[in-house]
């Protein structure tokens, strides 16, 4: 079955190319609607029937490469469009392929009615061939391939509805600053190939790291190399310092955000660290930097969180937050934990990002959570699933964010510090405070928003939120610590990926279950008193966040303006490179300095010759008079 | 057919110009038959051309399909022209432009159509005649023929400024290939020293130059890569190129970007470099630097362009420098990226020129402000604009971005640039290029249509279409799979890198 993974590919593409090219004739929604989900779903039953096919094998023989045909090859590169097939691509294959389908089918029912509706679905059909281009890849330049299509999907979609004004500016703005942000992580991943290729003289992921395995701990190029990777990373998966770009992501239409900006592609950084795990493991400096930069992003965008009046808005630094975490277990060495942390916050930030489009949906677009409430009794499903997501993010058990947000942190502390435990804890404070935040403003406060009638969504919608809440509930059960006695499935199935750079590794295996339990109920008693605060101060003691907001308004503000840091950005980069190109570059060197040389010459020319051209008048008399000078003169000279 | 396939490179060279005269002899008011017949001769040629290119075989060494006549005997001047994978793709390219180029201008000119067909004509023969050349002199004169139509076609039929623009492009020219000619005959004289007989034969010259005195290769090499260098054009040369752009008809411009500044490139790889490998290593730092700097400014500059057109010009320089830096870096790798990044900026240049050619046709002007909102009433070029956009821009997966990770790949790790300081500031221009290429995207087809005029724009007509789609086949296929292209050059490139390694590691013999 491995040998047509391809079909994988070749479906989400099918899609894109029919509702791309002749969409516009189908014109019937349902059509076009069904065809970009129902290929996709297909896509998904090719992964999970190789996931079968793996499964039958033991562990140590689930590797495939499957080559298609050459890409390029020229001197000593040689690239092909060919997929490696394991237990990490197999499952981020059916993560993509199994959420992007739910989201499909809920956006047959969001979509409806939109002017670009196969437009839509052509984007998005293009987006999982590119993100499964991604994750199936078996050399560095074929995922770069995927890497910058999410990239141009995701940006063709932030701008898609592309006429309407978003805060200050508008969605097409939005797009362009995640595209052009991404280039600049890019830009360093880029950077990291050329020293991987100059390095190891290859890009292919089984050449590289069978090189890899036999270096020394430490190594100096190997550091640059993984430091340029997670630049690359940095962007994509939107962390400090190239995080800006996914709050003004948010400007797209909402499942993009669920499927894109939430679930799979801004996760693409940690699974490329993932697969890198021997590279990485053989440059702790890079990983010590890895964790610090998560864990810092993980505080850093909750805090933003906190105080965001967007219902999106709050959501996407929450994911902002999420991956912080997902990269502080890259960077502790937990890859697998990291890997858990993907998977299961796939399945319930698409559910609150789709739960969000659902009440957004019943409001007529409404985004501020101010002007919302009460919608649990009309919005029935989309509450009680949007609640279970929340509580899943906040880390109670047992749901499954609960599994694998502790993991990460147990990972922290054993491996990492106490100073990073610490830092992920208070992000899981703020995570559990600001989710339910929004679950009491949007659904228990009172209603705020006047004449409107809500209205739970469709089927068509609400069954994908009832699935991602079934999962988001129980999937932390495949992976449940060891040290409750139970086999960890996902640990197993994962184990032969990160084998290789586990060895490298100097893990801590002395610790103890004591402390772990210890750690796990201290977390848990935190996300419970952030959601138990955050409940009280939203459903019993309004008045005191309004005393609080303007006792502390310096705070408020600065978390509200999210530091300031877009207009820092602005000042300190945008603005001068546009003064500089404009009045120095162009209209001072090229057209004053340059220009004014060449024409320059020029003059001085004609200036020259419309001096020297007196003398051929065309007068004889003229000439007569010269040649008598001459003669005189040579005569003078001789005698 | 014998007779054709023993002739095949002159065939192609003046079948062009035996259409000119076929159409110089058509009364000048049967326009449609003009511009049929030019489209007809100019896809002969393309058709034999693309025989030639299946027929070529890459595991040959030296050149292909020579022909050689005796032309100026004493001094050892012939008619001789051939191939090899250098000058094959960039032939395909030219043949392939000029009839896309003329198909897709087909309605924009309305006055003096036959001398303007006669014209694209002839400059498609000097241009073909360039890549074939084998001999010095031949090549001279094919290389000034081209500027004489391209004097005109600016200078008639183009913008307001057209005459300030035509004359500045044919001095700034001539002031640089008066400089070659001269180094011509002193190469010639050189031969004739060593070996006894003056020549203009090419493949004698690259026995003999490389033992000329190093003093003498300086002053010749300085002499062909200036001339080379303004052609590119590279920073900071590159002044002629916006006006003479602006002011170009649209085909002049395609054609312009499309070929001609190939050119520049084509004579640094196949003259100033192999000619003159020991002052090539002594410049190429230099012309790296102007190069890497040319990538910057050109994208820099052309981010605050106000007019479309000359914001595709200043995106050239960039781009060309590109190409520059991989010839620089003298690996298999960079200078592959080079050789096909030249293809890919005639593909993905060429092609924007023709869609900003599209939209002044309709609107006549090309002032990124005047539009905004084009996405809503003109889909099916804002998609061709996007799709072309983002070649030019280095998505993986179409061609440009071939070119340039080669490039940038192989200058990285080349011992003849010796640092990997150039690949990395020539990397910022990926960035640059995306600022500059979705801002001006975005304020042309997105936003709010607010302005009236630009509600009744018409989508493209069907003949725009096909000559789009013609060039979109290619930037889809050298972006996915460029192996068609790349084996065909590849043992020809490894000869010239192989030779330069060989010289490098004479020349420090020779130092110690």
């Amino acid at each position: 079955m491995h040998k047509y993974i391809g079909l994988a590919l070749i479906f989400p593409l099918i899609g894109f190319i029919v509702n791309g090219l002749f969409g516009w004739k189908i014109r019937k929604e349902k059509i076009i609607g069904w065809i970009g989900s129902l290929t996709v779903g297909a896509s998904f039953v090719v992964s999970f029937l190789v996931y079968i096919e793996l499964l039958g094998l033991p562990s140590y023989a689930r590797k495939f490469t499957v080559e298609y045909f050459s890409w390029i090859k020229t001197g000593g590169l040689d690239i092909s469009f060919s997929y490696l097939v394991d237990p990490l691509s197999v499952l981020m294959a059916m993560v993509v392929t199994g959420v992007g389908f739910l989201i499909h089918v809920y956006s047959i029912g969001y979509m409806h009615g939109d002017k670009g509706f196969a437009r839509f679905f052509a984007y998005l059909n293009l987006f999982i061939f590119m993100m499964l281009t991604l994750v199936l890849a078996d050399n560095y330049l074929l995922m770069f391939l995927g890497w910058e299509g999410v990239g141009l999907c995701s940006y063709l979609l932030i701008g898609f509805w592309y006429d309407k004004p978003f805060e200050k500016m508008t969605t097409s703005d939005a797009g362009r600053k995640a595209f052009i942000v991404n280039r600049i992580g890019d830009f360093g991943f880029l950077i990291g190939l050329f020293l991987m290729y100059k390095y190891f003289g290859s890009l292919n992921f089984n050449t590289v790291f069978s090189i890899a395995s036999k270096l020394q701990v430490g190594d100096s190029t190997v550091f640059w190399i993984t430091l340029l990777l997670f630049v690359g990373a940095t962007g994509k998966s939107a962390q400090i310092p190239l995080y800006v770009w996914l709050p003004d992501a948010m400007a797209g239409p909402t499942p993009v955000s669920a499927l894109i900006h939430a679930a799979t592609m801004v996760t693409a950084g940690v699974y490329m660290i993932a697969r890198s795990s021997v590279l990485y493991a053989l440059a702790p400096t890079t990983m010590e930097i890895v964790a610090v930069i998560g864990a810092l992003t993980a505080v850093y965008a909750a805090s933003m969180g906190l105080v965001q009046n967007g219902i999106k808005k709050v959501l996407a630094y929450s994911t902002i937050s999420q991956l912080g975490y997902m990269f502080l277990a890259m960077g502790v060495g937990a890859f697998s934990a990291g890997i858990f942390h993907l998977t299961t916050h796939a399945f319930f930030k698409a559910l609150l990002f789709l739960g969000a489009g659902a009440v957004m949906h019943a409001l007529d677009n409404e985004e501020d959570i101010q002007k919302m409430g009460g919608l649990k009794n009309y919005l029935p499903i989309t509450y009680k699933t949007f609640f279970i997501a929340s509580l899943a993010i906040a880390g109670i058990p047992p749901l499954s964010g609960f599994f694998s947000k502790d993991e990460i942190l147990w990972g922290a502390y054993s491996q990492g510090s106490f100073w990073l435990w610490l830092l992920g804890a208070i992000g899981a404070f703020m995570t559990a405070f600001y989710m339910f935040r929004l679950v009491a403003l949007v659904f228990e406060t009172p209603a705020r928003y006047g004449a409107k009638h809500p209205h739970e969504a469709p089927k068509v919608m609400t069954l994908p939120l009832v699935i991602l809440g079934f999962f988001s509930a129980v999937a932390g059960f495949i992976g449940i610590p060891e040290s409750f006695g139970l086999k960890n499935l996902f640990h197993h199935w994962l184990e032969p990926v990160f084998e290789d750079a586990n060895a490298k590794l100097i893990l801590e295996s002395a610790h103890s279950t004591t402390t772990e339990f210890i750690l796990m109920f201290i977390s848990v008693l935190i996300s419970a008193g952030g959601i138990l605060l955050a409940r009280y101060l939203y459903l019993e003691r309004i008045n005191v966040v309004a005393k609080l907001t303007q006792t502390f308004s310096g705070i408020y503000k600065l978390l509200y303006n999210k530091y300031y840091v877009d207009e820092i950005y602005d000042t300190i980069v945008v603005k001068p490179v546009k003064w500089g190109s404009e009045k120095l570059l162009w209209r001072f060197f090229d057209v004053k300095i340059i220009d004014g040389i060449v024409n320059g010459s020029a003059r001085v020319t004609s200036a020259v010759s419309s001096v020297i051209r007196f003398i051929q008048n065309g007068i004889v008399q003229f000439y007569a008079v010269v040649f008598l000078i001459g003669i005189l003169i040579i005569l003078w000279l001789i005698f | 057919m014998e007779l054709l396939q023993k002739h095949i490179l002159t065939a192609i060279i003046f079948l062009p110009f035996v259409g000119a005269l076929v159409i110089s002899l058509i009364n000048s008011e049967r326009k449609n038959l003009i511009k049929f017949l030019g489209l007809l001769f100019s896809t002969l040629t393309f058709i034999i051309s693309v025989y030639v290119f299946i027929k070529y075989d890459p595991a040959k060494t030296g050149f292909q399909f020579v022909e050689k006549y005796p032309w100026i005997q004493s001094l050892d001047i012939s008619y001789k022209v051939g191939i090899d994978g250098i000058s094959l793709l960039l032939l395909v390219l030219t043949t392939f432009l000029t009839p896309v180029g003329l198909l897709a201008t087909w309605s924009s000119v309305d006055k003096r159509v036959k001398g303007y067909v006669i014209m694209f004509l002839l400059l498609e023969t000097g241009m073909n005649g360039v890549f074939c050349a084998l001999d010095t002199f031949l090549f001279y004169i094919f290389w000034e023929t081209m500027l004489i139509p391209m004097y005109f076609i600016i200078g008639i039929w183009g913008g307001e400024n057209r005459i300030y623009a035509a004359v500045k492009f044919v001095i700034y020219t001539m002031v640089g290939s008066l400089l070659m000619l001269v180094a011509i005959i002193a190469l010639g004289n050189f031969a004739s020293q060593m070996g006894g007989q003056f020549t203009g034969d090419l493949e004698k010259l690259y026995e003999v130059a490389p033992k000329v005195s190093l003093n003498a290769q300086i002053l010749m090499f300085l002499a062909f890569t200036l001339s080379f260098a303004i052609k590119v054009p590279l920073f900071p040369f590159h002044t002629w190129l916006p006006d003479a752009h602006v002011e170009a008809p649209t085909a002049g411009s395609v054609i312009l970007a499309g070929v001609l500044l190939k050119m520049g490139t084509y004579g640094i790889l196949r003259f100033s470099i192999p000619l003159f490998p020991e002052a090539t290593f002594i410049f190429l730092p230099y012309i790296a630097v102007l190069a890497v700097v040319g990538i910057i400014y050109g994208a820099l500059v052309s981010f605050v362009q106000p007019d479309l057109k000359k914001l595709v010009a200043y995106s050239s320089v960039s781009h060309l420098g590109f190409v520059v830096l991989g010839l620089m870096g003298l690996t298999i790798e960079s200078v592959q990226g080079g050789l096909i990044q030249m293809v890919n900026h005639g593909l993905s240049t060429g092609a924007l020129f023709m869609l900003v050619g599209m939209i002044y046709d309709r609107r006549h002007t090309r002032m990124i402000e005047e539009f905004g909102g084009l996405a809503r009433v003109t889909p099916v070029y804002a998609t061709f604009f996007m799709i072309v956009a983002l070649s030019s821009l280095g998505l993986p997966g179409l061609n440009g971005f071939v070119g340039e990770f080669l490039i940038l790949l192989g200058s990285f790790k080349s011992k003849f640039l010796g640092t990997t300081a150039f690949a990395i500031f020539a990397a910022t221009g990926v960035i640059l290029a995306a600022v500059y290429l979705l801002t001006a995207y975005q304020r042309i087809f997105f936003g709010k249509l607010t302005k009236t005029e630009n509600q009744s724009i018409k989508d493209l007509n069907l003949r725009e279409i096909v000559s789009l789609a013609l060039v979109l086949i290619f930037i889809v296929w050298i972006g996915i799979y460029p192996n068609t292209f790349l084996k065909k050059s590849e043992p020809s490139v490894k000869k010239v890198v192989e030779q330069m390694e060989k010289y490098r590691s004479g020349v420090f013999r020779a130092q110690r």
